[in-house]
């Protein structure tokens, strides 16, 4: 049998840090094939993304530094190669597209500039460049490509900078092509587009996939084989399905195990209930920009309402107005009797206490130069009624104790808890206030799988205990069907439909919400596989 | 990527003065930065107390004595001015002026400007707008200028002096602040303040100014020096600090005729003014770092070589 065209072997990555040395990655040996799609599954600092760094030799050295190992590319090994002879084959042998297109396109160049540099860069003249270059949007599926090209980054939507990051990679026909967290950041649907151009893109061109992902429903959907690493070290490898059907390493085992989507449907909550927050009519207009167009629900004591819309829908904005972050345009919002639109602000203030915010990434919502204690304390310290000096220490280890941390830790600063434990003290400082209703906009989907089901169960146990309504803003469909009793689906600002949860998965009216639930990705290969054959079906049906 | 995620435990930490002390011992230059500047501190405030006579008295003989005769009193070592008066003693006496004019002018502007800027930065548009027209008048004005025109309506004292050279520095701090105030105020931490109810007031002053300072901080230290060369050039205008006063900007200017024959009349002086800045400087860096918890660790844990 030929040599495999990429194959790693016993590759050793460490890091220089100030704790001492940290092995990002030990002993990782794995291969492409030439037409194969290899998919790297890990969870965050798994070390997924640092084989392919050390690839396309973008590790810092110092601090990092490949300990050992040998990365042969066609037999070679591309560690002991000059850097004159890397960069022929970085780009031109071998491309990558990242998580975040914006990040990666240079905002004062054409696109069509960019990706003709690609091309220019490795000796192409202008002119055939050029030809290449709206060759390539046009198979990307830009539209209006023969205009588009000299448009700027910031004018196209987030999918299509992914596909004009696609056509940059692909100009020089690769012979392997590395996508870091491809589809990590848009929306499902278009999620569903990119990986269907990706996979049709191998089959025209025989070029090697290799897939960095944390999504289960990713590798589903496009892997053959798959490798799954924890903390630097592979775990296990196989094919995509055997992985799924039979995972040997009990890390696998649990990551399956922690995929949403899977559990019984909650029942919707008995009538009868009061009513706790009678939305009616809630509109903003930004000039002529409508980004909510008038949004009618409510949510019943100890209920969860779940909000699930792509970007754009409208579902943050909802949030914002109800906290009054933004004003809203129109329309009331009925909170126990009051309408939060028209309060006086004394009352809005007493009113604050009551309604509560989780934010999505808990990084960003916790002041750096505060410690734990600071930062749940603040609540009593802005409504002073609620507790006396005296007990704060006692109610703020009680407080951290229910979120499940550690109460002697409350003295450290947020940027010492890991991303999970960060959210839970978003927590604990929402319910410091003692609040009927907690608005969380995105509050899991910056987590790892694993950590999201915990902080959902967690959420879910604050629910039983404090009777807590939730309004659950999410574009994870799978998380939003094992949580919420009533979901409520958005679509460019408007409310396109609402019901009990199994309703909306079981019997969804709408076609929006049939695409949204048809574009979610299931973690099981095999129904992927249906899924896939049967659109395929449906579209030469069409042709 | 986050660096503690490990969560190693944390053992409760000492007093906090000892704290400090030991993430200053760490930071050897920022140490040695401290000790001077407290030298310094102990010369403007006890110099003219103590040496003031040894400053003025003229020796005719020892006219741009050269340094480093140590045949001579302990005030002669750094030399004579061309006066005949010691040199050392003159710095020691002159630290007092110079300090409290640096440090008053840098003082007021940092106060003042932050203040305008955290209210040009968080209110509406108007009041913000009228901030900001303002400073570019002060900006658009040749500092000197503005200068020499209100010293020589009013008297020409230190107090003085700090005002019109605070006045000058003032829109420095505003613009960086004001800058900083509208990046911050959009931070995720600041809504979740808004949201639990917190005052304009609190999230100012609890939530922005913390993150607005270091940077402030810095700032001020890189104007000290500036402020103390302005004040030499005033002097040396002749409507600044006035002789028999002394600053260490007016001993450059006078030493300055005497360049080529005795260079330590200016040499001295001026070093006093580098070194201080120098440590100012140093201080205000280990300051940033100490000051930001999650820089902090670099000062606490033994640095690698």
């Amino acid at each position: 049998m030929a040599a495999p065209l990429l194959e790693i072997r016993d590759l050793s990555v460490d890091f220089h840090t100030a704790q001492g040395n940290l092995h990002a990655v030990r002993n990782v040996s794995w291969h492409l094939d030439r037409g194969e799609t290899l998919a790297i599954l890990g969870e965050s600092g798994s070390g997924k993304s640092v084989s392919a760094s050390a690839i396309m030799n973008l590790i810092d050295c110092p601090p990092g530094r490949i300990a050992s190992g040998e990365i042969l590319f066609e037999g070679r090994d591309l560690l002991k190669m000059s850097g004159e002879e890397r960069r022929r084959i970085n780009g031109k042998r071998i491309a990558m597209i990242f998580q975040d297109p914006l990040s990666h396109l240079n905002p004062v160049y054409t696109v069509g500039f960019q990706i003709a540099e690609m091309m220019t860069a490795h000796g192409l003249p202008k002119a055939e460049a050029r030809a290449r270059t709206l060759e390539l949007l046009e198979r990307v599926g830009i539209p209006d490509f023969r205009t588009r090209i000299d448009a700027y980054p910031h004018q196209f939507s987030g999918g299509q900078r992914q596909r004009l990051m696609i056509a940059m990679a692909l100009a020089l026909k690769p012979d392997i092509l590395i996508a870091d967290e491809p589809t990590t950041a848009l929306d499902v649907t278009v999620q569903a587009q990119i990986l269907a151009l990706l996979e049709e893109l191998q089959n025209e061109t025989g070029m090697g996939l290799l897939l960095i992902t944390h999504d289960l429903g990713v590798v589903a959907e496009v892997a053959d084989r798959v490798v799954v690493m924890n903390s630097g070290q592979i775990v296990e490898t196989g094919s995509a399905a055997e992985v799924y059907r039979s995972p040997h390493h009990p890390y696998t085992k649990k990551l399956i195990a922690a995929v949403p989507g899977t559990g019984a449907m909650a029942d919707p909550l008995k009538t009868g209930v009061e009513v706790l927050l009678d939305v009616k009519g809630f509109s903003k207009h930004y000039g002529d920009f409508v980004a909510l167009d008038g949004a009618t629900l409510s949510v019943l004591s100890g209920e969860t309402v779940a909000i699930v819309g792509e970007s754009g829908s409208g579902k943050s904005t909802l949030a914002r107005a109800l906290l009054r972050l933004t004003e809203p345009t129109s329309g009331e919002a009925c909170f126990g009797g009051r309408d939060l639109v028209t309060i006086p602000p004394k009352e809005l203030f007493a009113l604050r206490r009551e309604i509560q915010m989780v934010f999505q990434d808990p990084s960003q919502s916790l002041n750096p130069r505060m410690t734990v204690f600071e930062i749940v304390a603040e609540a009593f310290a802005i409504h002073p009624e609620i507790l006396p000096r005296a007990q704060w220490k006692d109610r703020v280890c009680e407080l951290l104790e229910q979120v499940g941390l550690d109460a002697s830790h409350m003295r450290r600063y947020p940027h010492q808890f890991s991303g999970g434990q960060r959210q839970r003290i978003a927590i604990a400082r929402a319910l410091a206030l003692q609040p009927k209703l907690i608005i969380c906009d995105e509050a899991v989907s910056a987590l790892d799988v694993s950590i999201q089901a915990q902080v959902i169960a967690l959420l879910r146990s604050l629910q039983d205990a404090l009777g807590l309504s939730y309004l659950f803003i999410a574009h994870d469909l799978p998380l939003v069907r094992d949580f919420a009793h009533r979901v409520v689906v958005m679509q460019g600002g408007r409310i396109v439909e609402q019901g009990p949860v199994a309703r909306i998965f079981d019997a969804p009216r709408e076609a929006y919400t049939r695409n949204l639930i048809a574009a979610s990705l299931s973690p099981d290969p095999e129904i992927q596989a249906a899924r896939r054959a049967g659109r395929r079906l449906h579209a030469e049906a069409g042709r | 990527m986050a660096v503690a995620e490990t969560g190693a435990p944390i053992p409760e930490p000492p007093h906090p003065a000892l704290q400090i002390l030991r993430m200053l011992w760490r930071d050897k230059f920022a140490f040695a930065a401290t000790l001077f500047l407290l030298v310094v501190i102990f010369c403007a405030i006890f110099g003219p107390m103590l040496f003031e006579d040894v400053a003025t008295r003229q020796n005719l003989r020892g006219r741009n004595a050269a340094p480093f005769d140590f045949s001579k009193d302990w005030s002669f070592w750094l030399g004579g001015d061309a006066l005949g008066r010691p040199l050392l003693a003159r710095i020691i006496v002159a630290a007092q002026n110079t300090i409290t004019v640096a440090a008053g002018a840098v003082a007021c502007s940092l106060a003042i400007g932050t203040a305008l800027g955290l209210v040009a930065g968080y209110t509406s548009r108007g009041l913000s707008q009228v901030i900001m027209r303002l400073a570019d008048v002060i900006m658009s004005f040749p500092s000197l200028l503005l200068a020499v025109i209100v010293l020589y309506m009013l008297e020409p004292s230190v107090g003085n002096l700090i005002i019109v050279l605070a006045i000058t520095r003032i829109p420095v701090y505003l613009r960086t602040s004001r800058a900083e105030v509208l990046e911050v105020r959009e931070r995720m931490f600041v809504q979740a303040a808004q949201v639990m109810g917190a005052s304009t007031g609190r999230i100012v002053f609890r939530h922005i100014l913390p993150v607005v300072f270091p940077t402030l901080i810095t700032i001020a230290t890189l104007d000290f020096a500036v402020v103390m060369l302005a004040e030499s050039s005033l002097s040396f205008l002749g409507i600044g600090i006035q002789p028999p006063e002394i600053t260490w900007g007016l001993m450059v200017s006078q030493g300055r005729p005497y360049l080529t024959s005795a260079w330590w009349l200016s040499f001295w002086p001026g070093l006093a003014i580098i070194l201080t800045t120098l440590s100012l400087n140093l201080l205000s860096n280990w300051m940033r770092t100490a000051l930001d918890p999650v820089q902090r660790w670099r000062l606490e844990t033994r640095r690698e070589s």
